[in-house]
């Protein structure tokens, strides 16, 4: 599958920034490799891949954080270097992150005047702020800390950052990552905006339809290389999806109608006081997943998610011990150990540091969750030897391939990382499993790996609860799905009639709003 | 111009075991640059501090006698260390120890308490005291960052001033010999309370054996129990740590309390075996030292017996250098210091490595 | 107990002098800490200062040429630091004290030619007539150079960090420095900076000890201060105004071990002298009730960074 230029309309004879033969080593990895691509002035211009593809390095690049090992960056056609960020605005790129680049502790103002070139003073900042802030509808208070905003005004910091200086570029990493459908559509419609005013856009994003609506042109990164331009508007999402993973991957087959059994997790008015300083408090959370069932939590980052998943899995105790029960017994003030020995399974979301220890081996990383269960552990010590046995059974079934016998946690990418720690829980044969954010950062056949795992495991009348962000997986694989927003969670509504529009609502915490007392039953 | 570190692409065992030694070497090369500014030759000086102990019996004993507390205090030190609690204060803890274990030596002075048990579970009994002051006092630290999430590091640290000051008030004032003409110190142990010498003639007294002993048990801890595993866990990922359905707060209190109880037991042990009474200052800086000794051993067991040693012999052979060569003795506390700089160093150095780029970018 | 000015203008003047060399190690400890830099190399830095302090000014005969050189070792044992941390992203508690243990070594060993020798202390301040005011003469108008570069300096530090630029970029990369990465800010580099500085001022603050504070060197003279200037930046929030007034109070802690003794209280005095590491965990225990996620905090505090490039 070589590069296919198809024909285009309006290929840029000059480029306003581009790069050829670009190729970024790190050590022995490759990350780029000789990718050719070029952005036009008052284009939209879609850079495609998935997980692991080698866009944000390519877009660091272009910013100056990162140094080309081989290769040219031209600028109006003219090769530059570019020494550091400062140079890359000075020229007139901005750049929007994906894990925004803000001080949670300073104010929105200091937050950019950090930014603003040495002739602007800082007294002068809060009045620019706001100048633009009105002239983009944007809504930002320059006095604000950082940390009390939601993650939309965060990004919109971060596109005011941009603004202010002017910029003839703008790339935008995953901007959507963190938004509600309606907050994607208001950055879409100041996209337009930014495009009409004669700047040129570099969209990163593995969302096929959205490039589909915004962007004139589409570059598409496989592993490093470039596999393919196109103009999105005449491709296929199924056409886009099979150049950006290079196989047809199998689709995620749903093991067909089956029998439901009975509750295994009930949530009965769950409310917990938000455990940090920068925590949200859940509020009279309900819900019931049955043997069989795959109940989902939609929800933008930030509204519960985490706290949701520390009160279910006993990493936070319950105020009142039957507000969480699991096959009818009260669990809430049990911890994460007990709560275990009843057949619960628990996979979080941070994958090193949390699942699992990334300093210690695979074997190490078994007894973590296993080291109550019969044969890991034998009077205080440890059987290694099981323990080994049992990760290899793991690394097998799921197929996670690493290197070495028995490595590091670190050192294994992040999609057989995530294949570990959920093959380690779903083979210790839970009743009941709860995941945060299955497939976050995994490639894609990892992905459909992980989700084939999830349906077969609920076809053995095991009860599964998934949190994700990613609405297309919940769409994909779930029977019902409940919508998380600053700690309420709506009413569960069937995955097969609800429509996105209606989960984007309860996102936003709009419309029919949180119905608290929603217990969750199918109808 | 940039410093960069690169990670290296593969672990090397061989890498990391050699780096201690490398750092060894440096920290050599560098005091003999020390030594030839102050007009002495290095030669000369290597000789007397690494080479000439290692020949005679009598300063081999010494080293082994020496090495003991700086063992003692390093093990209990690396839970505390791979737990991520940073317990600076192991020199208190050591005083604590000696004086609550010597106090008992002091009761029982000239028989008494000794009825009709006799006098055979003095020694024991001081020594189980002696980890118990130390695990006390390192209590103190522990709970308050536990309960209260107080820096461990400056209050332990506190501590040992505090416990400076608490042993030489005691010596001075209620514990002093009456018959000492008013020097402060103590009386003499009684051989009951005196650890019994191993060699006729040497200095080598039964103390010696706890060093290897518990160096063996804590690498069996570390290796194979599920609470060396925790230990592990709670300092390199205290969030998966609890996943794991482990109490890390237990775990800091119990690091805490081993760390305490070996430094206590270093110090009775150092009271009752070498120096035979109480008195203001019980330790060297062992305390300290022993943080040197637990990096250059990398925290593992094994590797602190091997660095205690070596760290006792800069001990003697710096006592040595003093009386045959007037090097001061600060020079080996200042070599300890550039050791640990250099062990610092080399263990990032095992793992990465570094280039310099001249100009503005690499 | 009658209220003679003079003795209280002693006392007043004695809790300055003993405030002076906290808070100019503080000082320059908040600058570190704010950019994400834990030094616990203080305790070393500063009795290296205090020992080439001595030897440079008794050997010259000028107490200036002693403080730049106290200044000058700080900035190079810092320096030391700041490559162990920055260069080789070591933990920054084993280096602090890696530096304080060859601190404390080399100090001796320079200082060892010195003991016993005595040089006439800093010059005061002496304006007649303002010197003269009975209770405050000598405390406002009377001390040495120290005292009023400490305030200063005090002044200056909080000015900057707080209105300027610069000292806005130091402090958004104490507050999250892969942020500060990304837009970038030269972290690394201005990590260096504030080190050097939190060096320079712990050299400044040993100086004092030996050229003004007593006017002679003995062994470990810094008897701790260092650990305590730690323990004061938290307390002042890292903000260099309220570390002068907890200066203040320590400085206040020591003067009643003093004036405890010399009333004759029959306290021992072993425990006078233990008041000052008392109260500093006091101090402590008394913040974390108050602040007990440690908000305060710089958020990167401590966290080494390793650039990609």
């Amino acid at each position: 599958m070589g590069q296919t230029d198809t024909a285009l309309a309006g290929e840029p004879a000059s480029p306003l920034l581009a790069v050829r033969a670009i190729t970024k080593r790190f050590g022995s990895f490759t990350a780029n490799d000789g990718v050719t691509l070029g952005l036009a002035q008052g284009e939209v211009h879609a850079l495609l891949g998935e997980n692991g593809a080698g866009k944000s390095t390519l877009v660091k690049m272009l910013y100056g954080l990162l140094a080309p090992t081989e290769g040219e960056i031209l600028w109006q056609g003219a090769p530059i270097t570019l020494a550091n960020p400062n140079a890359a605005r000075a020229l007139g790129i901005g750049m929007v992150f994906q894990h925004f680049s803000l001080f949670d502790n300073l104010t929105v103002a200091e937050n950019i005047a950090l930014v603003m070139p040495q002739t602007v003073r800082l007294q002068d900042v809060p009045g620019r702020i706001e100048e633009i802030s009105r002239a983009y509808g944007m809504g930002l208070e320059p006095g604000r800390p950082v940390w009390s905003l939601s993650a939309g005004e965060r990004q919109r910091i971060e596109i005011a950052r941009c603004l202010l200086q002017d910029p003839k570029v703008l790339i935008l990493d995953e901007p959507t990552s963190v938004l509600t459908p309606q907050e994607a559509e208001k950055l879409f419609e100041t996209l337009d905006r930014l495009k009409e005013e004669g700047r040129a856009l570099l969209y990163i994003s593995h969302h096929l339809e959205e490039v589909k609506r915004l962007c004139d042109r589409a570059t598409i990164l496989r592993l490093g290389k470039v596999v393919g331009t196109c103009d999105p508007r005449v491709e296929t999402a199924r056409s886009l999806a099979a150049l950006m993973v290079g196989t047809q991957i199998a689709e995620v087959r749903a093991a067909g109608a089956h029998a439901l059994g009975k509750e295994r997790l009930v949530v009965s008015d769950l409310d917990a006081p938000s455990p940090s300083l920068h925590g949200v408090a859940l509020k009279h959370v309900s819900l019931a997943v049955k043997g069989g069932e795959v109940f989902g939590v939609a929800g933008v980052a930030g509204n519960g998610q985490s706290e949701l998943f520390a009160n279910l899995s006993g990493e936070s105790l319950a105020p009142r011990p039957e507000s969480i029960l699991i096959d009818g017994a009260p669990v809430g003030g049990l911890g994460i150990s007990e709560r275990r020995a009843r057949n619960a399974g628990f996979v979080p979301e941070e994958r090193n540091g949390h699942a699992a220890a990334p300093d210690f081996t695979l074997s190490e990383n078994i007894v973590l969750t296993g080291h109550g269960s019969n044969g890991l552990t034998q009077m205080g010590f440890i059987n290694g030897a099981a323990a080994k046995a049992q990760s290899q059974k793991v690394i097998t079934a799921f197929d996670v391939r690493k290197s070495g016998a028995d490595p590091l946690a670190r050192t294994l990418s992040g999609g057989n990382l995530q294949k570990f720690v959920v093959g380690r829980e779903i083979l210790r044969e839970p009743a009941l499993l709860v995941i945060n954010q299955p497939t976050w950062g995994v490639d894609a056949l990892a992905a459909a790996t992980i989700r084939q795992a999830l349906l077969d495991l609920c076809a053995r009348g095991v009860a599964v609860l998934i949190i994700s962000q990613d609405l297309d997986e919940l769409f994909e694989i779930s029977d019902r799905i409940a919508v998380i927003h600053t700690g309420q969670l709506s009413a569960a509504l069937p995955a097969r009639s609800v429509t996105r529009e209606e989960i984007g609502l309860l996102m936003a915490g709009m419309s029919g709003g949180a119905h608290p007392s929603g217990d969750g039953h199918a109808p | 111009m940039r410093l960069d570190l690169y990670a290296r692409p593969s672990r090397s065992r061989l890498r990391e075991i050699l780096a201690p030694v490398g750092a060894m070497i440096v920290a050599i090369l560098i005091g003999g640059i020390v030594v030839a500014l102050m007009g002495r030759s290095p030669l000369e000086a290597f000789d007397v501090y690494f080479i000439e102990p290692l020949s005679q019996s009598y300063s081999l004993q010494a080293i082994a006698v020496k090495a003991t507390p700086l063992i003692l205090i390093g093990v209990g030190l690396a839970f505390c260390y791979r737990a991520n609690y940073w317990n600076i204060g192991a020199e208190g803890q050591f005083i604590a120890g000696g004086a609550l274990g010597g106090w008992l030596g002091l009761l029982t002075h000239d028989g008494a308490y000794q009825g009709a048990l006799g006098s055979w579970w003095i020694l024991p009994a001081m020594m189980i005291l002696g980890a118990l002051g130390g695990l006390l006092y390192a209590m103190i630290p522990a709970l308050l960052r536990v309960w209260l999430n107080v820096s461990e590091i400056l209050t332990s640290l506190m501590l040992v001033y505090v416990a400076q000051l608490g042993l030489d008030w005691l010596v001075r004032g209620p514990w002093k010999d009456p018959t000492g003409h008013n020097l402060p110190v103590s009386v003499n142990f009684d051989p009951e309370a005196t650890l019994p010498i191993l060699f006729d003639g040497g200095s080598l007294h039964l103390g010696v054996l706890l060093a290897p002993i518990v160096a063996v048990i804590a690498a069996v801890v570390f290796a194979k129990t599920l609470f060396g595993y925790q230990v592990r866990l709670v300092g390199s990922a205290p969030k998966a740590a609890r996943f794991g359905g482990f109490n890390d707060r237990a775990v800091a209190v119990a690091a805490f309390a081993i760390s305490g109880g070996l430094a206590g037991l270093a110090g009775v042990v150092e009271v009752s075996g070498k120096i035979g009474q109480l008195l203001p200052s019980i330790s060297p800086g062992y305390g300290f030292s022993a943080i040197i000794v637990a990096f250059l051993g990398r925290l593992s067991p094994i590797g602190i017996f091997i660095a205690g040693l070596v760290l006792a012999l800069t001990f003697v052979g710096g006592e040595d250098a003093q009386i045959a060569m007037h090097l001061p003795g600060d020079l080996t506390l200042a070599f300890q210091g550039v050791l640990l700089i250099c062990v610092l160093a080399a263990d990032v150095l095992a793992r990465y490595s570094l280039r310099l780029t001249l100009g503005a970018k690499g | 107990m009658s209220f003679d000015p003079q003795q209280i203008q002693d006392i007043l003047v004695i809790i300055v002098a003993a405030a002076t060399p906290l808070l100019l190690a503080a000082i320059g400890e908040v600058v570190a800490e704010r950019a994400g830099m834990l030094n616990l190399g203080l305790e070393g830095m500063m009795i290296v200062g205090a020992a080439t302090g001595f030897a440079f000014a008794y050997l010259s005969g000028s107490t200036m040429i002693g403080v730049v050189a106290g200044i000058f070792c700080g900035m190079l044992m810092s320096g030391v630091f700041a490559f162990l941390t920055i260069g080789l992203a070591t933990n920054q508690v084993a280096a602090g004290l890696a530096l304080t243990i060859f601190g404390r070594g080399l100090a001796n060993l320079i200082g060892e030619g010195f003991v016993g020798l005595k040089r006439t202390g800093a010059p005061h301040l002496y304006i007649p007539g303002l010197t003269d005011l009975p209770l405050v003469g000598r405390l406002i108008f009377g001390e040495d150079f120290f005292v009023y570069f400490a305030i200063l300096l005090t002044g200056a530090v909080s000015y900057w960090l707080m209105r300027t630029r610069a000292g806005l970029t130091l402090r958004a990369v104490g507050d999250n420095h892969t942020s500060g990465h990304s837009l970038g800010v030269p972290v690394r580099g201005i990590r260096l900076l504030a080190v050097l500085f939190g060096g320079a001022c712990a050299g400044l603050a040993g100086a004092y000890l030996s050229l003004s504070y007593t006017p002679f060197w003995s062994p470990d003279m810094t008897a701790g201060r260092g650990w305590i200037a730690l323990a004061l930046v938290v307390f002042a929030s890292w903000k260099p105004w309220r570390a002068l007034a907890g200066a203040l109070l320590f400085g206040g802690v020591a003067v009643l071990a003093l004036a405890f003794q010399g009333l004759g209280v029959p306290i021992p005095a072993q425990l006078l002298n233990s008041l000052p590491y008392l109260t500093t965990i006091v101090v402590l225990v008394v913040l974390s009730i108050r602040d007990s996620r440690g908000a305060l905090a710089p958020a990167s505090l401590g966290q080494a960074f390793i650039p990609d490039r």
